[in-house]
């Protein structure tokens, strides 16, 4: 293991420990692992498995099932659009469509400046303000191309 | 002076947050002493941020309110202001509401379990703590609360089952991953009044003998979970949850876990593999998650206003409650209104509203001002009504009835412009997106759903009853609701539509 590889093992250690106790932990140390490296390294994987008692495998299968995990650093700023009915019902589909016209990018994909990621989301309850946008953990709604061109200008500065 | 501001993801996400920061400033640069509340919301989300002023008349609603606003609204001492909408309790959305499970959601400051109480917060646990747990599981069982998640089934007989089986541990499962499009009451719940929740948990606890519960809430829900983070460590410290619930009950503590993104993990069963670490893949039932759940004990999981609906049954009494409704239908449901809407909210309402009144006299119609083309309720797995089955009651027996479901009582409205062709194709894309990957019917035939709809766009009228057998085989052959329930927007569309799946097919020849 590289010496970067053992820093991120010592780092995964000491998140697994802090989750020792907990009945079926795996989730709650992935999103941990995530909020501190930014995704979930591959180094961390072997630690993960060892100290929970599953295979590889196992952690790697519970990694990729879930749309949040990610196996690559994102951009700087997550900009995740709601593509589901309600929003739908009010222009999503048009103004998803904008973003990645005014990014250049598609879903899941990052600016080639690393800035802006662009991902759908189903869903953030926030279906009578549609179309909604969740920008880093900040809530947005009635997201139309102005305002989300004010946005992709706001989070590029 | 004490002003509210919700704190409700809604209502931040329309810039509450900023009217609160500029409330605060413009108090503090007249020397006025301002106590600014972030409460939940109230329900009326077209008029947010609805901001409230406290007065001796009762609370005043001003809304929708930009920070620009607000030096004019001290400027006009919170009178006269073309904002002002008058006495939050006489708008006619409040006053026409009946208001059992979201009765404290939006007037408490959902943080002070002390606010709580002086609305009648723990009551319903007070009385359930001198109750045998017989006599609680009879208590929700006689008032026919029904799973609020959208199953449907009978809350009380689930309870039933997990207090009579024996284990040594048994777990309450509060369901909080509400994906489907146009529902947001459980997130309402959390954010505005999440000690209720916490509530019904510890007497769900109670009922069948179960001392750990867990809310698996979403990431697509920050602000929920952040709420609810800070309601369960006020729980704990004022002893609501903990060694001896209230410290005269046994023990109850709740830990919250976030899922992944996941929609399939609303499914009972994906949820509990989910909880333990695994991938949110659906079990065969039987076994029932009542006998064998959580780490193979006895699990309760009930959707969150269905833990929230038990507070106020056991408070009020199983009567009180069941004498609302219409039919096997009993109590309140927080009906939410979305998508193309003049006003999308929440409306708690006994069941038996027709579908015409929700849409037509509460929405307002359309935000578009355009016809109302189709109105899908119950989340991407529910049907598209049209117009001519809007005398339809709000029910679950009645919706089956019509070929749908009310799911979570999500009402999304569609306008004219929408291709109900789309909507079909949509409803097979997000079922292959979001299938867990378990069953076939699920797996494969989302995908073969896509492409025979691409086919009918294409002109190709043979598709039409090829897709027709596919729904037919995911419906009876799929093992949870995703595939098994997809088939329900997909056949409404054809069936109620169908100009919009021949349209196509005569664009596509000319």
């Amino acid at each position: 293991m590289t010496s970067v590889g053992e820093d991120i093992a010592a780092r995964v250690e000491e998140i697994l420990r802090a989750h020792d106790g907990l009945e079926g932990p795996l989730l709650p140390v992935l999103h941990a692992v995530q909020g501190v490296f930014g995704f979930i390294p591959q180094d961390a994987l072997p630690v993960i498995a060892q100290h929970l008692n599953l295979s590889r495998a196992e952690v790697h299968g519970v990694i990729s099932f879930y749309h949040d995990f990610r196996e690559e650093p994102a951009g700087r700023h997550v900009l995740k659009l709601c593509r589901a009915e309600a929003c739908q019902a009010m222009g999503a589909d048009r103004v998803a469509a904008h973003a990645r016209e005014a990014l250049g990018i598609g879903w899941h994909q990052t600016t080639p400046d690393g800035t802006i990621t662009l991902e759908p989301v189903f869903c953030l309850g926030l279906c009578a303000c549609a179309p909604a946008a969740l920008v880093d953990g900040r809530v947005l709604g009635r997201v139309d191309e102005a305002r989300l061109n004010a946005l992709i200008a706001e989070v590029r500065l | 002076m004490r002003i509210y501001v919700p704190r409700d993801s809604a209502a931040k996400a329309l810039g509450a947050d900023e009217v609160a920061s500029a409330v605060k400033a413009e108090a503090l640069r007249r020397g006025l002493e301002v106590t600014v509340v972030r409460n939940g919301s109230r329900g009326m989300v077209w008029l947010e941020p609805l901001l409230e002023v406290e007065t001796q008349a009762g609370r005043l609603a001003f809304g929708p309110v930009g920070p620009g606003d607000v030096a004019g609204l001290f400027e006009a001492g919170f009178g006269a202001h073309d904002k002002a909408l008058g006495r939050t309790e006489d708008l006619p959305w409040m006053k026409a509401q009946t208001r059992l499970t979201f009765a404290r959601c939006g007037i408490i400051d959902p943080l002070s379990l002390d606010d709580c109480q002086a609305h009648g917060g723990l009551a319903g646990l007070r009385r359930a703590l001198g109750m045998t747990p017989e006599g609680i599981v009879a208590e929700v069982t006689d008032s026919g609360l029904r799973g609020r998640g959208g199953a449907g089934f009978p809350t009380g007989i689930k309870w039933k089952t997990v207090a009579g089986a024996t284990a040594d541990r048994k777990y309450i499962v509060c369901n909080a991953d509400e994906g489907d499009s146009g529902t947001f009451a459980d997130r309402m719940m959390m954010e505005g009044d999440p000690f209720t929740l916490i509530e019904g948990m510890v007497i769900a606890g109670l009922g069948v003998g179960a001392d750990k519960g867990f809310i698996y809430s979403r990431s697509e829900y920050p602000d929920a979970n952040a709420v609810l983070a800070d309601a369960i460590r006020l729980a704990r410290a004022s002893g609501l949850l903990g060694a001896s619930v209230l410290g005269l009950g046994p023990a109850f503590d709740i830990e919250l876990r976030i899922g992944a993104g996941a929609y399939v993990c609303g499914e009972e069963t994906a949820l509990l593999n989910s909880l333990e670490g695994k991938r949110g893949v659906v079990r065969a039932k039987p076994p029932l998650p009542a006998l064998e759940g959580f780490m193979g004990r006895p699990t309760v999981v009930n959707n969150v206003i269905s833990l929230a609906t038990v507070p106020v049954i056991l408070a009020k009494g199983a009567a009180h409650y069941r004498d609302f409704g219409l039919g096997r239908s009993r109590g309140t449901i927080p009906l939410q209104i979305a998508g193309n809407v003049r006003r999308g909210g929440l409306f708690e309402t006994a069941f038996g509203m027709p579908l015409g009144t929700i849409v037509d006299d509460l929405a307002g119609g359309t935000a578009s001002g355009r016809p109302v083309k189709a109105v899908q309720v119950g989340g991407p797995l529910g049907a598209y009504f049209p117009r001519a089955v809007f005398g339809t009651a709000f029910g679950y027996e009645e919706y089956a009835a019509q070929g749908g479901l009310i799911g979570h009582a999500g009402i999304v409205v569609f306008d004219d412009s929408a291709d109900m062709l789309a909507q079909a194709r949509f409803a097979m894309e997000f079922c292959a997106i979001e299938s867990c990957g378990k069953c076939t019917p699920c797996r494969i035939g989302a995908v073969r759903g896509v492409e025979t709809v691409d086919r009918i766009a294409r002109g190709d009228k043979a598709a039409i009853p090829l897709l027709t057998d596919l729904c037919e085989t995911m419906k009876s052959g799929s093992l949870c609701a995703l595939g098994g329930f997809t088939p329900y927007p997909v056949m409404s569309a054809l069936t109620h539509f169908p100009d919009d799946f021949h349209t196509s097919a005569k664009e596509a020849a000319e």
